[in-house]
C-alpha cells in the first residue's frame, strides 16, 4: 500500500473518541464498583464494624490498603503515556506507612504476643480471597490500559495488578478481623503480590504495541 | 524554527483528536519525510532495501494513529511523538531482524528525506485488503485506493457514516496487526 493512500486511511478516522486518561479512569471506577457489589453480595463487613472503626488499628487498613490502591492507579496512568518517566518514589508510600504501623506495634505489644498477633485467624483466607477479588478489577485495567502505550508493557501490567490487587485488599479488610499491622505486613503484600505477578505476565504480552 | 513547528504540529494534533481530518492529513503528512528519513539511514545501516524502510515508515504511523488518544494536548507533543517513533521504529526493525544499536534521534529535529527515486512499498494492497474481512475491505479500498471520502464511501455502501468510521477504526487496528505478522 502506498503511504499516501494510508494516510488517506487515518485521516478519515481522525477524532479520538476517548481519551486514554478518561478510559482508564472509566476503568478504576467500575473496578471499585465491581469489588463492592461483589463485596456486599458474597462477604459483606464484620458484625462489629461499628465498634471496630474506633480503634486505631482497623482503619489504618484502610489508610494502608487505599494508598496502595491510588499510587499504584497514578503510576499506572502515568505508565501508558510513552513519554513519562517512572517514578517509583510515591509507590513507597503504602509500603513505609505500613512498615511505620508495624514497628509502631511491635513498641506498643508484648514480644510474646507477637507470633499470634503475625499469624492471625485468617491467613488463609486472606491469600485466597484479595486475589479472587482482584481478578475483575484487573481485568478491567488491563483491558483499557491496552489503548496505552507504555514503553515498558509487564511494568504496566503490575501496576495494574497492584492496583487492582490494592481495591481488593481495601474491601477485603473490611470483612477480616486481623487487625494489627503485624498480620497485614505478614499476608496483604504476599496476596497482592501475587496479583502484581499475574498483571506483569499477562501485560508482558497483552500490553504489547 | 523547530519550536514553531511543534506548536503547529500540536495543533494540527489537536484539531485531528476533535475530528478535523484535513488537519490531521496534513500532520500526517508532515512528520511522513521525516520518518522516512530515519527509517532510510537505519535500512541503509544494514544494506535493507528502501522498501522496507516504507513499511517501517506506515508501520510508525500507524502506531501514532493507534495511540493518539494516550497524549495531552496540554503537554508539548514533541517528546510524544519521539517516544512514540522511537519504540515503534525499534521494535519494527527488530522483529525485521536488524539490530539497533545507536541512539535514533528526535522525530521532530529530523530533516526531511530527499525525494529520490519512486517510494517502493512492499506490503501489497491486496495482500493487506486480503487480511481484511466486509465490509472492512470494501471501506479500505474505497477510501485509499479509489480516494473516496468516508461520506461517500458511506453513501456508495448504503451504510452511515458512523458505522464506516467504526468499521475503519476496526480495520485500522486489523492493519496494524497484519504489519506485525507480515514481518515477523
Amino acid at each position: 500500500m502506498e503511504t499516501s493512500a494510508l494516510i488517506r486511511l487515518l485521516a478519515g478516522d481522525a477524532k479520538v473518541r476517548e481519551p486514554f486518561a478518561r478510559g482508564l479512569l472509566g476503568a478504576a471506577a467500575l473496578s471499585v464498583a465491581l469489588t463492592a457489589g461483589l463485596f456486599a453480595l458474597a462477604l459483606g463487613p464484620r458484625p462489629d464494624i461499628a465498634a471496630a472503626m474506633e480503634t486505631a488499628r482497623f482503619p489504618f487498613k484502610f489508610v494502608v490498603t487505599g494508598a496502595l490502591a491510588v499510587t499504584a492507579f497514578h503510576a499506572l496512568l502515568l505508565a501508558g503515556r510513552p513519554e513519562a518517566r517512572f517514578h517509583l518514589a510515591p509507590l513507597l508510600a503504602a509500603p513505609l506507612l505500613l512498615a511505620g504501623a508495624a514497628l509502631a506495634e511491635l513498641a506498643v505489644t508484648p514480644m510474646a504476643s507477637w507470633p499470634a498477633l503475625m499469624i492471625g485467624e485468617n491467613a488463609a483466607l486472606c491469600l485466597t480471597l484479595i486475589p479472587l477479588f482482584s481478578a475483575g478489577p484487573l481485568a478491567c485495567l488491563i483491558r483499557v490500559s491496552r489503548r496505552g502505550a507504555p514503553a515498558r508493557p509487564g511494568r504496566a501490567g503490575a501496576l495494574a495488578g497492584l492496583a487492582a490487587g490494592g481495591v481488593a485488599a481495601f474491601f477485603y479488610a473490611a470483612n477480616c478481623v486481623d487487625d494489627s499491622p503485624l498480620f497485614v505486613l505478614a499476608w496483604y503484600p504476599v496476596a497482592i503480590g501475587m496479583v502484581a505477578l499475574a498483571g506483569y505476565l499477562i501485560g508482558r504480552r497483552a500490553l504489547r504495541w | 524554527m523547530i519550536d514553531g513547528r511543534e506548536r503547529e504540529w500540536a495543533d494540527w494534533m489537536r484539531r485531528a483528536i476533535d475530528g478535523d481530518a484535513d488537519a490531521y492529513r496534513r500532520l500526517l503528512t508532515a512528520i511522513t519525510p521525516r520518518l522516512r528519513a530515519m527509517a532510510r539511514r537505519r535500512c541503509d545501516q544494514f544494506g535493507a532495501p528502501p522498501s522496507e524502510a516504507e513499511d517501517v515508515v506506515q508501520e510508525v504511523l500507524l502506531a501514532i494513529h493507534l495511540k493518539r488518544g494516550t497524549w495531552d494536548p496540554a503537554r508539548p507533543l514533541g517528546p510524544w511523538l519521539s517516544a512514540i517513533t522511537r519504540n515503534k521504529l525499534i521494535d519494527s526493525l527488530r522483529r525485521r531482524g536488524r539490530v539497533v544499536n545507536a541512539p535514533v534521534e528526535d522525530l521532530i529535529e529530523t530533516l526531511e528525506a530527499e525525494e529520490t527515486g519512486a517510494i517502493t512499498d512492499r506490503l501489497d494492497v491486496e495482500r493487506v485488503l486480503g487480511g481484511l474481512r466486509d465490509p472492512q475491505r470494501d471501506i479500505v479500498r474505497s477510501i485509499s485506493l479509489e480516494g473516496r471520502g468516508v461520506r461517500e464511501t458511506a453513501e456508495r455502501l448504503g451504510m452511515s457514516d458512523g458505522a464506516v468510521r467504526v468499521a475503519l477504526h476496526r480495520a485500522l487496528k486489523a492493519l496494524a496487526a497484519i504489519y506485525g505478522r507480515e514481518s515477523r
